[in-house]
């Protein structure tokens, strides 16, 4: 076996951090939703939490419409904010070692109760003014990373291609434009 | 609607979200500042979190209406349920495309980053919250001046 010292330059170049945690990661996302569509024919997207979530305080019309749904939501979201820390508390914590996970050595991290936690250092009102954005855009724009990304993409929707080339697109652009004014972290 | 469900339905719900939570800890997605490296094109690991879901996904979005007419918890059939391309998509897209490039969060990931144990991402999804509200506040009413156009998605 020899391998191209090109190929493997360029791999280090465009993968800094290696490919496997990303590829096993999108692998575990990908499960998640299947067991859920296998069980229910759900196609669940995440972002639809925020609106159901709010008719449990608010009775605009527009999140009226979600109180069907919204009990299974605020479980499926509860599962995603304990799968998170089920990782925290397994690979993040060392308690299990893989090759397959490169660490990365973005933000801070601190322990609690023998728990190894992670925090970043991305500036509070950028998390706030592009959440605010992210909350806009992604209910009009009828889906988002996981509805458009996951789901859309991977059932062929013409809608969810287009949806996902927007956002992309955009957010390149804003990502660069951030970075080339100074803004970091 | 709500209450017949299969006593599995909500048990499978919780396990799919963990499975789902703990790959986006994985991928290290739940990181904004990996997002924001991979939209800065310093690292392109993340084109393989977001394909590789479709993939998986999409195998069995394929697969399953050939096998099974109907899902076992709900008695929903297994359907592609599409949404209409319009003017929103597009504008929504772009909204959220500028959000999420300037704090590298989508709401699956800020979930996840919660559970991690990054706290900070409460600005976040209080922003994302704020959002969801000011658009619905201003979807309902203008729905509700002009109810013919009501539950088109």
């Amino acid at each position: 076996m020899v391998t191209d010292p090109v190929a493997l330059q360029l791999t280090a170049e465009l993968f800094p951090s290696g490919i496997s945690r990303y590829a096993v990661g999108g692998l575990l996302v990908g499960l998640g939703t299947v067991l859920i569509y296998v069980g229910t024919g759900i196609p669940a997207g995440a972002s639809t939490f925020l609106e159901s979530t709010l008719s449990y305080v608010s009775d605009q019309s527009r999140f009226q419409q979600y109180v069907g749904s919204r009990d299974w939501r605020l479980v499926f979201t509860a599962g995603i904010v304990l799968g998170g820390l089920a990782f925290a508390a397994t690979v993040q914590s060392g308690l299990i070692t893989t090759s397959l996970y490169e660490p990365g050595t973005t933000g801070q991290l601190y322990e609690v109760a023998g728990v190894t936690l992670w925090q970043t250092d991305v500036q509070p009102w950028r998390l706030f003014v592009g959440g605010v954005l992210v909350g806009i855009g992604t209910r009009i724009g009828k889906g988002c990373t996981s509805g458009h990304g996951v789901c859309g993409v991977g059932s062929a929707s013409k809608t969810s291609i287009v949806g996902v080339l927007t956002f992309l697109t955009v957010a390149i652009g804003t990502a660069q434009i951030v970075a080339a004014l100074g803004v970091s972290p | 609607m709500t209450d017949d469900r299969h006593p599995l339905f909500k048990p499978l719900i919780f396990v799919g979200g963990l499975v789902f939570g703990f790959g986006l800890g994985f991928s290290q997605m739940a990181r904004p500042e990996v997002v924001l490296n991979f939209l800065q094109f310093e690292d392109f690991g993340l084109v393989f979190v977001m394909f590789g879901a479709a993939i998986v996904s999409g195998i069995a979005f394929a697969l399953l209406p050939r096998l099974r007419d109907r899902a076992p918890l709900t008695g929903d059939t297994y359907e592609r349920r599409l949404k209409p391309l319009d003017r929103n998509v597009l504008v929504g897209g772009a909204i959220f495309g500028v959000g999420w490039g300037l704090s590298g969060i989508c709401p699956g990931a800020a979930y996840a980053s919660l559970g991690v144990g990054n706290v900070t991402i409460l600005w976040a999804l209080a922003g994302m919250f704020v959002g969801a509200y000011l658009q619905g506040y201003w979807r309902s009413r203008s729905t509700d001046a002009a109810p013919a156009t009501a539950g088109a998605d």
